[in-house]
């Protein structure tokens, strides 16, 4: 196993906390308000990329309701299950119902999508939402499935051998997108 | 503690603590799917499971088929009755017959101690054992521990008594195995027929003890799991009358008063109202015994995923 080496710092702190304002804005912005709006994080980084998002959502529209925030833990739904999670699948927590809501799907990195796709199935089987959006920190390119984000941080052309890694404070002590370069061998 | 590492699940004797503590974190999140409107995931899509029952069974069939259907894996239930079984086959070339056919993990219940291991060192398949004889039953200890995790938040530092035929009962062997690996102490209390001093030769040195008074073994305690009288498995000389046990052994709500307040009243069941267990307990508020059978699917889950996920990691 090669250690991967930091090639470049994508966003630091400032930067991603400018990131989530600004799609903040663009989530209100195209639901004209936050009636409605559940934000639903795919576990674990998007989950408190949800959690930061509905803060700011609150902070800038002050809705009558506070945002539903949820979390999904989709490994039950992967389609690669001969790749084992590397740690026990999290329970999911939804406590609202998303009939005819609005789900904005939230996570770190999209890549090559199947995260997503497994997101989607997991959303379905809580019942009918009234239409899903995607959110996402970072958009590195190279789907393997026709997906794309409604919202985007950072779109960051990059290669297979290349690894983009978002840390926030809440899970990694502090907030930054960097990008590795794996020495030798593809992913 | 990433995954089991284990082909079956034959008892609790062998399973570390921190195999049991994966097995029931890995449950946290199957109870959740049992909450939605589709209680159903894809985890195990394309996979065989088979039910094989050579001793009637509701709950534990039921809810190991459900289970499966829950993971989303075919399954197939047999019982033994209509079974080749029944036309002289060995269990070992029924077993060879159901690995033909892709068989990923194979749920056995027998009325002779031992045959779970035995078909397990024979076939390549997962097998859970879901009761043999008087031996282990293991995913009903889980399924008891899970529910006394949910409600203390923790194992260790409880005391848990295990009351009624003690001797006969493999749900009694495979609780004290449990409890004592994630720290509880066991109080055992029965007639002296049916819960000999010599079981304690099955844990020696272990916080396990033997009652015969079931005030002394109920004073104090966190929890109280009443054991089933297992009419079918009980001789004549070990068992005067169901009266006289009744009389001395029943858990009613004026002998579960010198427990604590907060003590909780499990039962793996089929109860036998009247007889092992007052309706005023069983159906009363320190009761967790439907509980136990809600949280049995979702531990019998996480052990099904489990497994058939080591034998996609060995693929």
């Amino acid at each position: 196993m090669v250690e991967p080496r930091l090639k470049a710092v994508l966003l630091d702190g400032p930067d991603l906390d400018r990131a989530l304002t600004r799609m903040a804005h663009e989530i209100l912005e195209r639901h004209h308000g936050a009636d409605g709006l559940a934000l639903v994080g795919i576990k674990t980084r998007g989950e408190v990329l949800a959690r930061r998002l509905a803060a700011r959502i609150e902070r800038i529209e002050k809705p009558a309701q506070p945002l539903h925030v949820g979390a999904l833990d989709v490994t039950f739904y992967r389609d690669d299950t001969a790749a084992r999670p590397a740690r026990p699948a999290a329970a999911s927590e939804l406590p609202f119902s998303v009939e005819g809501r609005t789900v904005v799907l939230v996570d770190d990195v999209l890549y090559t999508g199947r995260t997503v796709r497994a997101a989607l199935t997991a959303l379905l089987d809580y019942g009918r939402a009234a239409r899903v959006q995607l959110a996402v920190m970072v958009d590195r390119g190279l789907r393997e499935l026709p997906i794309r984000a409604d919202f985007v941080g950072k779109n960051v052309p990059t290669s297979a051998r290349e690894r983009v890694r978002v840390f926030l404070a809440e899970t990694d002590g502090e907030d930054k997108v960097v990008i590795m370069e794996k020495e030798g061998g593809d992913r | 503690m990433k995954r089991l590492s284990r082909k079956d699940l034959l008892d609790l004797e062998s399973v570390s603590e921190a195999e049991i503590r994966l097995i029931l974190d890995q449950a946290e999140a199957f109870r959740e799917v049992a909450l939605r409107p589709v209680k159903k995931v894809p985890a195990l899509r394309g996979k065989t499971v088979i039910n094989l029952f050579f001793e009637p069974s509701t709950r534990t069939a039921t809810s190991f088929q459900l289970a499966a259907q829950r993971l989303s894996a075919d399954v197939v239930d047999i019982k033994v009755a209509d079974s080749s079984v029944k036309k002289g086959e060995t269990l070992l070339d029924t077993v060879a017959t159901f690995e033909a056919m892709d068989l990923s993990v194979l749920i056995m219940r027998t009325s002779h101690a031992g045959s779970a291991a035995m078909v397990a060192a024979n076939t390549k398949a997962s097998i859970v054992n879901a009761g043999d004889g008087m031996h282990e039953h293991p995913t009903q200890a889980l399924l008891d521990l899970f529910t006394l995790r949910r409600h203390f938040g923790r194992i260790d530092g409880l005391e848990v008594a295990v009351v009624g035929d003690v001797l006969h009962s493999r749900v009694a062997r495979s609780d004290v195995w449990g409890l004592l690996k994630l720290g509880a102490k066991v109080r055992l209390c029965g007639p002296t027929t049916l819960c000999p001093r010599d079981i304690l030769g099955l844990w020696p040195g272990a916080p396990v003890k033997v009652f015969h008074d079931l005030r002394e073994a109920l004073e104090g305690v966190d929890a109280v799991q009443v054991l089933r009288i297992q009419m079918e498995r009980l001789q004549r000389h070990l068992f005067p009358s169901t009266r006289e046990y009744s009389r001395l052994y029943a858990l009613t709500s004026e002998r579960l008063a010198v427990a604590k307040p907060t003590c909780l009243v499990m039962h793996p069941g089929p109860m036998n109202r009247g007889l092992e267990i007052s309706s005023g307990v069983a159906d009363g508020p320190q009761s967790v015994i439907g509980e136990q059978v809600s949280n049995g699917v979702a531990v019998r889950m996480a052990v099904l995923y489990l497994l058939a996920g080591n034998e996609a990691e060995a693929a």
